[in-house]
This record gives structure tokens, C-alpha cells and sequence, in this order.
């Protein structure tokens, strides 16, 4: 029975690429709920304060009861707005954000789907998001969202420019759009991108911090002088829908720069048969976790808190058992790596966030294109240069131009 | 009035505050807009307004003390510092020199304490969001000190008029010293996060740049006319309790922008601890009361007494009819002076250094509305 319907599912594309997304939708969806939640403790261990723990043990349930609480607020629409626009503009946030994870691939055998454009594709489609944002501010009919909206329609779209080209260098070394390619060329050569390119990684690291409207570029929604920037008019769930849009932005990025330079689901050294044993990391990853939740635990001093850490810490060491099991740590081996990356990714944005001042708009224009785009340039001038002598029918035939 | 405007746009009016994330209480600021520059500023005050020294009239010296407590509720002990100093004035009081140097010594906790306030929310403003809980948590060491020396944190009522409530309790030079120690690296933590930081240095300097003559033109005092280069401290130019007799230095910007007024208040709160440890230091055992009658009736006259207040001058004018209530007292708020430069250094800026400039003014809006 189950083996049939396994066939069928196998056998029907649009089904299997419909529960394909599904997974991603549900997963992604969780991830960036619990990216709040990680972004609160973080900012909390860093600050000299506790964060979310009231809400469940160690806060754990924050996300479930801020999406309660912003689902049963009303839905007020001001006087005077557009409203259709202004029912519309986070809806359009929410969809380029989350449409973007179709064409990433997680693992060498786990993506939604690879289309041969992949990456132009991704950059057009998290393009759009920027309508959102736009519309929504003016659709307000308020001074501060529309100074937020002016505000990240220009940020957008001079550090769109340095981005992309950034990552150009990256296709002029890859040969290819397709994100998959990307990573199996990265294989191929045995070096990451970053190595080959890290002039582009840091142009792509900063621009995508601008244009997740992360601190230190967060001006469409600086509080402190924009109130709350382009949503300052929204009110419960279409808010929630922006804050997701924002999260799932940030994960967007973090995909975006571990496929293209940092070997997406590729492990450290995958050429190196020698270190192989890196292939054991998610055992000890899941055991370390079950170390500190068990930690954790005995710390607190509530007993609930104690009983539910040490079921998470079991749940860990069961889950440890279970890829030790060669087949399963072999099939997760390429999700966990890509995990992990995102994941350092996304501390890195939190990070920021905690250090970091905020740049005032004029200065933020000015980084964004006297540094940022000519740099980019340069870097993609010397990479097609290099690339053009790389190739050795290319030496060959500027040698023989070179001797006639 | 309206100035020439980029491309003729339509001058925009925005309304900042009163509710407004950054304008530190209920401060309203219109700001005229071309684009996202500042045209011009107008600030609209009193919305905390509670009549303050009109309640003073029907009081007695004694039981307003509270009262100007609650005017700039971040500075409550130099607040009360500066009315009993008044009215011990008009008395012609002698003040024993345990209560000076312990006044003192309460006075430079406080104005750390409000430093630390100030550097908070000044960085919370400008985006960097960490500084404020390290700075309430240094400043919570601070308010532990008050709360055991008179029972209250924020409003602390801590002097009175001859001398002090309460003698000093078992430990105090203790852990007025172990705060000292402790909080001298914290200030070098906060350099660290701020002072080289080239986000926090692009957004600050030359940033409402207020020159030494324009400070001095409109009454500007504390550490916003030093960062412009004036080397005026009351407690240097006109010595009140003992601290004609501790050494400290005045700390002076020389562009007079908001990066100097940050520099000098991160430097004034070093030289606060100087000061701490010299009192502690010299804090003998003797009276803590002056010769005051237990009915306060100064002779009638009038007196006007200033003193270093966090945030700049604060001075006392208080008018005595012979009577048990005084006949008036005006207070001369720092806040509500400096507030008034910000039209100057904020012109030609953007918004976002209207919020960076509020916050180096460094306001209370309990001080400013009384």
C-alpha cells in the first residue's frame, strides 16, 4: 500500500513538486518564526538581559503566541487610504519572499526545482518584494510610511545594482545560471567561491544587509526618527505579513550567499577523502545540543522547565542515534551543511544588529554608490579578465594573436 | 519666511513627537521638510507642564523639597541640591562639611547616573541599540547607592534644607568606592562600542554644529556650551559646597558638533569619579545638620543660587517675604535653555540628525515643562 502510493507520487510530477513545497513552505514558515524567537534571545545574550521566557519554557512558545495575538488584532485600514493597494502591498512582500525558495536548492537532492536561470530568476523575483513596500508606504496616506517607502525604493535600487553585479563574478566563474550548477562547479573545482571572489562576498554580504533593510542599513523603518517607517499604518495580521517578509528575506540572502559562495550543501573539504570524518558532524552536533539543553535544564529552577529540557535533550540524543544510521546520515549530510551555513549566516545578521549604528540615508547612498558599485565593477572587470586567460584556448589563441 | 525650496517641491510639515519614539517624553517638534531636509524647527512645549513653582507659593521651604524632584526626574539629587542650596542662602546656613562632601559625592552618582541615561538613549537613537542596556545596568549599581542611603531610586528627596535626612549608612564609602572601581572600564566598554565606531563618528560629527558665540548668545550651558569650546562650569567659576577644594579638569569639544558633546560628557563622567574618590576620601565623622530652626523663615530678601546640574546651569531664584511659604520661585531649568538651540544646529540637516541632535541636547521634558 504505502509503496504504491510511493510510486504514484513518483510517478506524477506535479504532485511530488506540490508536496515539495509544501515541506519548504511549512519548513521555511517555522524558520522564520523561530528566527524572531533566536533573534530575541541572541540580541538578549548579548545585551545583558534574558529575553522571551515567559511564554512556555524558556520562552519557547513566544512565536506561536505573537502570531495568535497579531491574527485576533483588527485590520485597520486608515481613512483616506488606497485601499485596494493597501490591502494588497504586504501581500505582494510576503510572495516575492517566499517565491524565491523554489529555485534554491538545499541539497543535492532536495530543491522544489532547478530551472537553468535559477539565480536571475531569484534576483528578479526578491525584486519585487520592493512593490510591497513602496505601495504600502504610499498607499498610507501618511507622512512617515511615505518618507519609508521613499527611503527603501532608493536603497533598494542602488544597492540591488551592487549586488548583482557582485554575484556576475560569481556566474563568469560558474559558467552557469542554475543554482545547482553553481554548487556542483564549486565541487568541481574543489574551492569555494568565496575564495575565488571574496571582494564579491563582502560587496554581497553588505548590500544584502541593505536590502533585507537590516541595521545597520534599517532606515525605512528606523524607529527613532520614522516611527515605524513603511508600516507604521498597518495593524495586525498585514503587519505580520511585512515582519515575515523581513525574516524570510534575511533567510532568502543567507541561501543566496551560502549556494553562491560559500558551496551550498557541499561539506568543508568535500574533496578531501582524508577529512571525511567531517561527515560525522551532525551526530555531534545533535549531541552537543542535547549537552546544552540538558544545561539548560539544570539551571532552571522551575520543575516544568527541567522535565521539558530533559525530553528536548532525549529528543536530541534519539536524533543523534538515528543519523548515526549510515543510509540517513548520508541523505542529511547535504540539508544539515546548507543548514548550518544559513544558520551562521542569520547570527551574523542578529549580530550586526546588536553592534552596529545606524547609517543616515545620505550616507548610506553614498556608500551604496562611490564604493559599492564601482568596486563591483572593478572586481567583475578583473574577473572576466582573469576568466579570459584562464581558459587556455583563450591564452593559446592571444599568444598566437600576440606572435602574428 | 519660507525659503527657496530644491526643484519648487512642496514643503512638507511633519509632526515629531508627542508621541514619538525619540523625542525623549512628550517634546513636540514641527519640523519644515524639503524632502528629508530640515527647513526650519519649531518646538511646541508644556505638555507636562504641572506648575511647578506656582505650587511653591503655597508650601512651605520644607515641603517643597519633593517637588523639584519630580522637574528632572533623570537628576533628582542635584535638583534637590540646588533648592536646599538656595534657601540655605537666603538662611545664611553653614553646612557642616560631612553633609557637603556627601551631597557631593550623591551629586556626581547622580550625574553619572544621568550621563549614563543620556548616553543610552542618545545611541539608541542613532540606531546602535546595546549601549542602553549596559548603560542601565551600570546606572542600577548607582541607583542601589541611593535607594539604601534614602529608600527611593528615582525621586530621592535625599537633602535637606541646613543638611542631610539621614546620616550615612554602615558601608556607604565602601561601596561608593567599589562602584568607582567598577565602572571606570565599563565607560572604556562604551568607548570601545562607540567612540572609534566609524558609523557612530560619520553620524555625529559635524553634526549640529553650535559655535562658542551662538552658545553663549542663546543661554546655552553644561556640557553642550563645553562642547562648543567654553571652558564654563559652575562648579569651577562659581565653587559651591566644597568643590573649590577637590581637583577635577573641564573637559571642552572644540568643533562644538555632537561627536564633541559625546566625547565630553564620556570624559565629565571620569572626572564625576575623580571627584567621587577625593570626597570619599575626606568624608570625616561629625554633624550632618547645620544651625536651622525648626521652622524655616528666612528674612526677606531674595536670592538667586545656580549650580552644575547634568545637563547644565540650574539655578534657583527663590523670593522670601518673611513668611513660612516662599513668595516666589522661578527656576532656571538647563534643559529649557538648550532645548532652544536646536532650531540653529538642526537647519540644513535631515531627520535623522534632528533625532541625533535632540539626543545630544540631552532633555528632560519634566525640566523643560516643570
Amino acid at each position: 500500500m504505502a509503496e504504491s502510493a510511493f510510486k504514484f507520487v513518483t510517478a506524477t510530477p506535479l504532485l511530488l513538486a506540490l508536496i515539495k513545497i509544501l515541506i519548504v513552505f511549512a519548513v521555511v514558515s517555522g524558520i522564520v518564526a523561530y528566527l524572531v524567537y533566536m533573534e530575541r534571545k541572541v540580541l538578549a545574550f548579548m545585551q545583558a538581559r534574558l529575553g522571551p521566557m515567559r511564554v512556555g519554557p524558556w520562552g519557547l512558545l513566544q512565536p506561536v503566541a505573537d502570531g495568535l495575538k497579531l491574527l485576533l488584532k483588527e485590520d485597520i485600514i486608515p481613512a483616506g487610504a488606497d485601499e485596494w493597494l493597501f490591502l494588497l502591498a504586504p501581500a505582494i512582500s510576503i510572495f516575492a519572499a517566499f517565491t524565491v525558495f523554489a529555485a534554491i536548492p538545499f541539497a543535492g537532492n532536495f530543491f522544489v526545482t532547478d530551472i537553468n536561470i535559477g539565480l536571475l530568476f531569484i534576483l528578479g523575483v526578491s525584486s519585487l518584494g520592493i512593490y510591497g513596500i513602496i505601495l504600502g508606504g504610499w498607499s498610507s496616506n501618511s507622512h512617515y510610511p511615505l518618507l519609508g517607502a521613499l527611503r527603501s525604493a532608493a536603497q533598494l535600487v542602488s544597492y540591488e545594482v551592487a549586488a548583482g553585479m557582485a554575484l556576475v563574478g560569481v556566474l563568469l566563474i560558474s559558467n552557469s545560471l542554475s543554482m545547482v550548477d553553481i554548487v556542483n562547479r564549486q565541487f568541481g573545482m574543489g574551492v569555494w567561491n568565496v575564495f575565488l571572489q571574496p571582494l564579491a562576498f563582502i560587496i554581497y554580504l553588505i548590500a544584502a544587509v541593505a536590502e533585507t533593510n537590516r541595521n545597520p542599513f534599517d532606515l525605512p523603518e528606523a524607529e527613532s526618527e520614522l516611527t515605524a517607517g513603511f508600516h507604521t499604518e498597518y495593524s495586525g495580521f498585514r503587519f505580520a505579513l511585512y515582519f515575515m517578509a523581513e525574516y524570510t528575506n534575511m533567510v532568502v540572502v543567507s541561501c543566496i550567499a551560502v549556494t553562491l559562495f560559500l558551496g551550498g550543501w557541499l561539506r568543508p573539504f568535500a574533496n578531501f577523502a582524508a577529512l571525511d570524518f567531517l561527515k560525522f558532524t551532525p551526530i555531534v552536533a545533535f549531541l552537543g545540543a542535547a549537552v546544552f539543553v540538558l544545561w539548560l535544564g539544570l539551571k532552571s529552577s522551575i520543575a516544568l522547565d527541567r522535565y521539558f529540557f530533559m525530553v528536548l535533550a532525549a529528543g536530541c540524543v534519539v536524533l543523534a542515534i538515528l543519523v548515526a544510521y549510515p543510509p540517513v546520515l548520508s541523505a542529511i549530510q547535504g540539508i544539515f551543511w546548507f543548514g548550518a551555513k544559513v544558520l551562521a549566516f542569520l547570527y551574523a545578521f542578529i549580530w550586526y544588529r546588536a553592534t552596529f549604528p545606524r547609517y543616515r540615508y545620505d550616507q548610506l547612498m553614498d556608500v551604496g554608490c562611490r564604493w559599492m558599485i564601482p568596486l563591483a565593477l572593478a572586481n567583475l572587470i578583473v574577473t572576466a579578465v582573469g576568466r579570459y586567460f584562464w581558459l587556455s584556448h583563450h591564452v593559446a589563441t592571444t599568444v598566437t594573436w600576440l606572435g602574428r | 519666511m519660507p525659503e527657496a525650496t530644491f526643484l519648487d517641491a512642496n514643503e512638507l510639515v511633519i509632526n515629531m513627537g508627542p508621541q514619538h519614539p525619540a523625542t525623549h517624553g512628550v517634546l513636540r517638534v514641527k519640523l519644515r521638510l524639503d524632502g528629508e531636509r530640515v527647513l526650519g524647527t519649531e518646538c511646541i512645549i508644556g505638555y507636562l507642564h504641572r506648575g511647578v513653582e506656582k505650587i511653591a507659593e503655597n508650601r512651605t521651604y520644607a515641603q517643597f523639597t519633593p517637588y523639584v524632584d519630580r522637574m528632572d526626574y533623570c537628576a533628582a539629587v542635584t535638583n534637590g541640591m540646588g533648592y536646599v542650596e538656595a534657601v540655605e542662602k537666603l538662611l545664611g546656613v553653614e553646612i557642616p562639611p560631612r553633609a557637603q562632601y556627601t551631597r557631593m559625592i550623591l551629586a556626581e552618582l547622580q550625574r553619572i547616573a544621568s550621563h549614563l541615561i543620556w548616553l543610552g538613549t542618545h545611541a539608541l537613537d542613532i540606531g546602535a541599540m546595546t549601549p542602553v542596556f549596559y548603560t542601565f545596568r551600570e546606572r542600577e549599581e548607582v541607583l542601589k547607592i541611593f535607594e539604601e542611603y534614602c529608600g527611593a531610586r528615582l525621586t530621592t528627596h535625599a537633602f535637606r534644607i541646613g543638611g542631610l535626612q539621614y546620616d550615612l549608612y554602615d558601608g556607604f564609602e565602601r561601596n561608593v568606592v567599589k562602584f568607582c572601581d567598577y565602572f571606570l572600564p565599563k565607560i572604556d566598554e562604551y568607548e570601545q562600542l562607540l567612540t572609534k565606531n566609524r558609523i557612530w563618528i560619520r553620524r555625529t560629527r559635524n553634526i549640529g554644529i553650535l559655535s562658542a558665540e551662538d552658545a553663549i548668545a542663546l543661554g546655552v550651558t553644561g556640557p553642550v556650551l563645553r562642547g562648543s569650546g567654553v571652558k564654563w562650569d559652575i562648579r569651577k567659576a562659581q565653587p559651591y559646597e566644597a568643590y573649590d577644594k577637590v581637583e577635577f579638569d573641564v573637559p571642552v569639544g572644540e568643533h562644538g558638533d555632537t561627536y564633541d558633546r559625546y566625547l565630553v560628557r564620556m570624559a565629565e563622567m571620569r572626572q564625576s569619579v575623580r571627584i567621587i574618590r577625593q570626597c570619599v576620601e575626606r568624608l570625616g565623622p561629625g554633624p550632618i545638620f547645620g544651625k536651622v530652626g525648626k521652622v524655616i523663615k528666612p528674612p526677606a530678601g531674595e536670592v538667586y543660587h545656580s549650580i552644575e546640574a547634568p545637563k547644565g546651569e540650574l539655578g534657583y531664584y527663590v523670593v522670601s517675604d518673611g513668611t513660612v511659604n516662599p513668595y516666589r520661585v522661578r527656576v532656571r531649568p538647563p534643559s529649557l535653555l538648550n532645548l532652544q538651540a536646536l532650531d540653529k544646529m538642526a537647519r540644513g540637516h535631515l531627520i535623522a540628525d534632528v533625532v541625533a541632535i535632540i539626543g545630544t541636547i540631552d532633555i528632560v521634558l519634566g525640566e523643560v515643562d516643570r
